[in-house]
């Protein structure tokens, strides 16, 4: 019997949950008309119903009410939205300065990017070893002119978690809005805005079992911002477009399916894999050993190249990633890597494998064996680590 | 497989031919470095008598498109004249791979550069260099070529990091555009040094920094 394809690269995408397709159905066949208001026909008034309740729903796992979460299309847009929208409607007002870190997302840091060429001035954090931010110096870097804070929750690659509640605690003490990407954490990793002072969260359907284009952004009332998609009124006037009520309802239906009992299961999974790819000679982790995501792993390889490894696992049956150069279509080595200073070697040999729903425990055993196998075969046709 | 590499490639890359080091090779060159990506060694066993490659193997320390052009590059030169095996091209090699995806095209030609650089070896240490061609600035400028720029993993020309060269009584002096205390700026200059220096004419390559 030929082995199953095992898919160990969720932080990219997920596959859909049958019960989210089901929670959509409806809304592609039978109520597929737009939302209109309360004085429309009674196909869009039933449109508008389930939006509503799905914003409400996911607001909800925020501790946010409906009013204050917007629907996107994906986390990129919505930290588009967030940085161009602060920076739209503050720059002119309070300041043009920014402050990012170093290992943010490129929806964030191509977001800052751009801004900078409109005069923006955009500072850089760095952060430790482990992909963490040095809390003390962003109190510091905050001037009189800056209007936004932009620092995700967790990481993408490495999967270190950063103490939102701290950095939110100084925005507010400084009066500094606050933008978190919680792309990787959202529902899994608590983040309640009642609790934590954050203005804006950054949000994604389709990296837990929800479909791909739908996402949103939490814009905490009284927040401003300016609209960047032009259009209809849609999205409390501030996301023009027509809205995507299949993919909103089945969002909502894909943060209900999260539960803690399966990120734990999913934790242990990861614990195990750690642990048995440490075993392998010449490894290192890259991030945190426990302030990281309960379904994220990150170790590098010395003597031996991403890429190469990709491939064989692939043939092997294994999708994974890494932070090769070899591998990125820019040919540039890992920005994360590279800012919590590591090297190009390190990058080269950086493979990261993220766990979902649909991963059974035998999948761990499985990689490692494969990946222990790929290593040592590719180990002994490289000009390193012989001596 | 709706993979960016042809058949031929993939081949390669899963079963790679003459794989491995030779002890005691009669030339063998090392392109490339871990702190700038891909790297290739490639190893040489001559006949004195005819000048021809009895065994050539490699290593690789890189990609898909790096070992299996390797691969190849071994294989067309196998049995070949150090003359032969010269003139064999970047172009033919992934000509023979049925082509490489454009942006795999440096990994590829650094293990082109490892068989050439080996052949190089051999002639200088058996005094094989015909004419001795004098240092210029066109000379080190195409050395650097083959230097990387680690930030993006492309040469130091094509990455215009090279402000000045110059290159007088034996000494070739380099100016990069990079801070001195820059991440990678140790390794580059130890590879410019590594490259520059074995140059006939040249006692001294002198590496600045700026700002």
């Amino acid at each position: 019997m030929e082995q199953q394809y095992i898919y160990l690269d969720n932080a990219a995408a997920t596959r859909l949950d049958e019960r989210v397709l089901e929670a959509m159905r409806p809304y592609l066949f039978d109520v597929y008309a737009v939302a209109t208001s309360q004085f429309g026909y009674s196909p869009g008034l039933d449109a508008r119903d389930a939006l509503d309740d799905a914003r409400t729903r996911i607001a909800a796992a925020l501790g946010a009410g409906p009013e204050e979460f917007i629907f996107t299309s994906g986390s990129t847009e919505s930290s588009n939205l967030a940085l161009k929208g602060v920076a739209l409607a503050l720059g002119e007002k309070k300041g043009k300065h920014i402050i990012v870190s170093r290992i943010e997302d490129f929806s964030v840091l191509h977001s800052a990017r751009a801004l900078e060429k409109q005069g923006f001035r955009v500072t850089y954090l760095d952060v430790d070893e482990f992909g963490r931010l040095n809390v003390g110096q962003l109190r510091e870097t905050i001037t009189p002119e800056t209007i936004l804070v932009s620092i995700q929750a967790a990481n993408q690659e490495i999967g270190t978690l950063q103490d939102v509640a701290a950095i939110g605690a100084i925005c507010r003490e400084q009066g500094v809005l606050f933008h978190t990407d919680a792309t990787h954490t959202f529902p899994r990793v608590t983040l309640d805005v009642r609790e934590v002072p954050v203005d804006l969260v950054t949000v994604t359907a389709h990296l837990i079992h929800g479909p791909k284009g739908v996402g949103g952004l939490y814009v905490r009332e009284g927040t401003p911002l300016a609209k960047w998609m032009d259009g209809g009124f849609q999205e409390s006037n501030l996301r023009a477009g027509t809205e995507n009520i299949p993919g909103a309802v089945g969002f909502a239906k894909a943060v209900e399916l999260v539960t803690p009992g399966e990120t734990a299961r999913m934790q242990g999974m990861r614990d195990r894999l750690i642990e048995r790819l440490l075993q392998i000679p010449h490894s290192r982790l890259n991030g945190h050993p426990t302030l990281r995501l309960p379904h994220n792993a990150n170790v590098s390889f010395r003597f031996v190249e991403g890429e190469s490894i990709l491939l064989h696992m692939d043939m092997r049956g294994f999708a994974v990633s890494t932070g090769s150069a070899c591998f990125s279509r820019s040919l540039e080595a890992s920005h994360v890597i590279l800012g919590i200073g590591g090297n190009h070697e390190r990058a080269h040999g950086s493979v990261r494998f993220t766990f979902g729903r649909f991963n059974r425990a035998g999948d761990v055993d499985a990689a490692v064996d494969a990946i222990s196998d790929v290593i040592k075969n590719l180990r002994a046709i490289s000009p390193l680590g012989k001596e | 497989m709706p993979l960016p590499y042809s058949e031929i490639v993939m081949e390669h890359f899963r079963n790679p031919r003459n794989v491995g080091r030779i002890e005691d090779p009669d030339a063998k060159a090392i392109e490339g470095s871990p702190a700038c990506g891909d790297m290739v060694a490639v190893y040489l066993k001559v006949d004195p008598e005819d000048l021809r490659i009895t065994d050539v193997k490699f290593e690789s320390y890189g990609c898909a498109s790096n070992i299996a052009t390797g691969s190849i590059i071994t294989e067309m030169a196998q049995g070949k004249t150090l003359e032969e095996a010269k003139a064999i091209t970047w172009k033919q090699a992934s000509e023979v791979l049925g082509g490489l995806p454009p942006i795999k095209v440096h990994c590829s030609v650094l293990a082109v550069d490892g068989l050439h650089a080996a052949i190089q070896n051999y002639e200088e240490r058996h005094g094989l260099v015909k004419e001795r061609v004098p240092t210029t600035i066109e000379v080190v400028r195409r050395r650097l070529k083959r230097v990387m720029n680690p930030v993006v993993g492309l040469d130091l020309v094509h990455t215009k990091l090279v402000k000045e060269i110059e290159v007088a009584d034996g000494t070739v002096r380099v100016v990069l555009d990079l801070p001195a205390d820059h991440q990678f700026a140790a390794n580059i200059h130890e590879e410019i040094v590594e490259k520059i220096e074995p140059l006939w004419d040249v006692d001294e390559v002198i590496v600045e920094f700026t700002e």
